[in-house]
């Protein structure tokens, strides 16, 4: 083969991820989620381990904290938290930026960045 | 060493308040200072994330008849930052730069307001790849030159054309380790992002 892969399925999760094998295209690193209330019987190992890490807290976290935390290729937690989602286990309070950022949460980060100053 | 009880997990919850995610890149070559300047502006201890990429080998002789792959692991830093008022939440994750890494890129600058490119003058050809990756995956993105204290400085021009930047890319200079310089830099791209976008949305007037 010549050139680079351009395959997304390049990058391959290296634990089990049930079956599913794409991330939701609204699951990014960057995105936050929350517990919902389900029973986590039947669920995989890694999936519990997931789910553990909520246990208690009062609030989200990314999949990239999820990544860090468990140790874990963040396209395997991306692949994780989709299908965590769509069994109701996990919710999304967030909705990552779109396609195109729209103008508000740009004017908003540039306040934030500049109240920082 | 001990690993902490599963109940006492070693993240930073994002506070309830957050209803909403952002994330900026900073992207550069290795050791230019991505890591340092998400750490000066990190309102959480900086994270790592690492994943692993399998690709096969270009240019390099295969003797066992097989297409020869090999696996690196590409390990990329992030923080956070609370703002309006508890409810936003822009992530900054550091990328390595390499050409090589394009498929990872696809993946995390997906939604990305913009990138910040870090470059340090005693190596601006380590920035090319950053650059032309940004270029592919159009994302917009401004340069930061991280003033490193035993490194040449330069007029503005000669740093212009040595990065071949477009006139309208906005060239700062910043200190990574400095929080306040580390700001300013992400303020200037955030800038440049406004504008791009209140222009494009003159544009689509009728």
């Amino acid at each position: 083969m010549t050139g680079p892969r351009r395959d997304p399925d390049m990058v391959r999760p290296y634990v089990r991820t049930g079956g599913q094998v794409r991330a939701r295209d609204d699951v990014r690193p960057e995105s936050v989620v929350v517990a919902a209330n389900a029973p986590t019987e039947g669920l995989s190992p890694d999936a519990r381990r997931v789910m553990r890490l909520f246990a208690g807290a009062g609030g989200g976290l990314a999949v990239a904290d999820i990544a860090a935390a468990l140790e874990l290729p963040p396209s395997t937690v991306r692949i994780l938290v989709s299908s965590l989602m769509d069994s109701g286990h996990l919710a999304a309070p967030v909705a990552a930026a779109g396609h195109q950022p729209d103008f508000d949460l740009l004017q908003e980060v540039l306040r934030g960045l500049r109240s920082m100053v | 060493m001990d690993s902490a009880p599963w109940s006492d997990p070693p993240v930073t919850y994002v506070p309830s308040t957050v209803t909403r995610s952002a994330k900026i890149v900073v992207a550069g070559g290795f050791g230019v200072g991505k890591t340092t300047l998400i750490g000066s502006v990190s309102e959480v201890k900086p994270l790592r994330m690492e994943e692993p990429i399998t690709q096969a080998s270009v240019g390099v002789d295969d003797l066992r008849g097989t297409p020869e792959k090999t696996t690196t692991t590409v390990a990329m830093d992030f923080g956070r930052i609370h703002m309006a008022g508890g409810r936003l939440a822009l992530y900054l994750f550091g990328l390595p730069g390499q050409a090589r890494f394009q498929p990872l890129w696809e993946d995390l600058t997906e939604g990305a307001l913009g990138c910040l490119v870090l470059a340090d003058t005693r190596d601006l050809d380590a920035s090319h790849d950053a650059l032309g990756l940004l270029e592919t995956c159009g994302v917009p993105y401004a340069v930061a030159i991280n003033a490193f204290p035993d490194a040449p400085s330069y007029p503005e021009a000669e740093l212009r054309e040595a990065l071949a930047l477009d006139p309208g890319t906005p060239l700062t200079v910043c200190d990574a380790r400095d929080r306040t310089s580390s700001l300013h830099a992400l303020i200037t791209l955030t800038e440049y992002l406004s504008e791009r976008r209140s222009a494009a949305l003159l544009e689509s007037r009728p």
